[in-house]
């Protein structure tokens, strides 16, 4: 029997860098500015890069005979673990902003915590993924600035994408039984620690920003069981397409 | 298989050789991608390699570069590893390489953006000094943090107005 709770863990963390590099390689020919275009689609690399790292080893912790492609391809949107945040759309570039600077803020500080894991497949893949997560903080970090402190028109939208994403931040710092089973192995982060340093991160931002911080309130959860928005779906669609159509293709 | 096992000294030198397909004026071994050469008692050789940024997608290209050269130099029994840890850094490269790097026309980046309460870029942007790889001025500004490949950024010089590659400090 394998170790079910560390493989869905790895699924989290593996699921979460696919589901947002899925979301922002659809920018690819369509950012706003070529340089956008690049650095979007560098992040999206990124994370991929950290999605096949993740999956990889879950794949060798369930050891059942499937691999990284596997585990993308052929599993339908129940079986993901992602959180409901890396599903959301696009939108408008805020709404791109906001979704990733919630997300980097976090990913920046789990990733610190998930150095010292015990597992060392785990803290190697966060000791290399947090040099690049760092990049990706301070962009989307920045591009929340610019635009919050931008003209009416930027700053108004980037109120609306930080207060309509907010929903989505619960999730993100709950623990369940199996956040809770890796903590106590040494394996995983202690995701309520993660919440002082992630808001103070958040609000010194959007101050800087000249942006309201929303207030605490209601909160979606779901997709860490598997429970997702409809979104994840169209996602899946066309992520899996090919897969799907044309079973064990390859180039 | 070969008669007489090559010494790894002799493996190091055919790694040198093989350049980087993104940045062909330096070689893997340059950048710090190939981390260790090493003979199993078994005969077996290992080569391991580390990628710069987790999703380089050359790193494909590199390890089937490093396929090619092995089996040309006769060697049929090896394996390659990826290795993650210790994460990849620029400060691998030598001031050789870095010099190189130059006169391709890439800045190599001249100091760590200072991580340490995660400066937002707006801070950041100023404290870091990259001087133009073509005419020497310090008077550079960032146009964005992401460039033609993940381990570059994009740069213009406000003396000699050219658009620049630099790598990043990592």
């Amino acid at each position: 029997m394998h170790d079910q709770a560390r493989f869905e863990y790895l699924l989290r963390l593996g699921d979460n860098c696919l589901i947002l590099s899925q979301r922002l390689s659809e920018w690819c020919g369509h950012g706003p500015v070529l340089e956008e275009d690049i650095a979007l689609t560098n992040v999206a690399l990124d994370l991929l890069g950290h999605a096949r790292f993740w999956l990889t080893c879950a794949a060798e912790v369930e050891n059942a005979g499937r691999d990284e492609d596997q585990l993308a391809y052929l599993r339908d949107a129940g079986e993901f673990r992602n959180v409901l945040l890396v599903e959301q759309p696009n939108g408008d570039y805020a709404q791109t902003t906001a979704r990733q600077f919630y997300f980097d803020t976090w990913h920046y500080f789990l990733l610190r915590e998930l150095k010292n894991s015990s597992d060392s497949r785990v803290a190697e893949i966060a000791e290399k993924a947090v040099k690049e997560v760092t990049y990706h903080l301070e962009r989307s970090s920045a591009w929340v600035i610019r635009l919050g402190d931008g003209t009416e028109e930027s700053h108004g939208r980037m109120q609306r994408s930080i207060d309509d994403l907010w929903v989505y931040t619960g999730e993100l710092f709950e623990p369940d039984a199996i956040d809770v089973e890796m903590r106590e192995r040494d394996i995983g982060a202690d995701l309520e620690s993660l919440r002082a340093p992630w808001l103070e991160h958040v609000q010194k931002t959007l101050s800087e920003a000249t942006l309201d911080a929303p207030s605490a309130g209601w909160m979606q959860r779901g997709g860490k069981r598997g429970v997702h928005t409809e979104n994840l779906g169209y996602i899946l669609a066309e992520m899996q397409f090919l897969q799907r159509a044309y079973p064990g293709a390859q180039w | 298989m070969v008669a007489v096992q090559p010494s790894i000294a002799e493996i190091w030198s055919w790694m040198s050789e093989i350049p980087d397909p993104e940045i062909p004026v330096l070689s893997i071994v340059d950048l710090g991608i190939v981390r260790d050469v090493r003979w199993t008692e078994e005969n077996e050789l290992i080569v391991a390699i580390t990628p710069t940024y987790s999703g380089c997608p050359a790193m494909d290209v590199i390890a089937s570069d490093i396929r090619s050269s092995l089996k040309n130099h006769g060697i049929s029994a090896f394996r390659l590893e990826t290795k993650l840890s210790p994460a990849w850094t620029t400060d691998w490269m030598s001031d050789n390489a870095k010099e190189r790097l130059r006169e391709y026309g890439i800045a190599p980046a001249a100091r760590l953006i200072p991580i340490t309460g995660i400066a937002p870029l707006k801070s950041s942007e100023k404290e870091q000094r990259v001087q133009c790889p073509r005419c020497g001025s310090e008077a550079t500004t960032v146009i964005s943090r992401y460039g033609s490949t993940p381990c570059k950024a994009l740069y213009r010089c406000s003396a000699c107005l050219e658009p620049f590659d630099v790598f990043k400090q990592h």
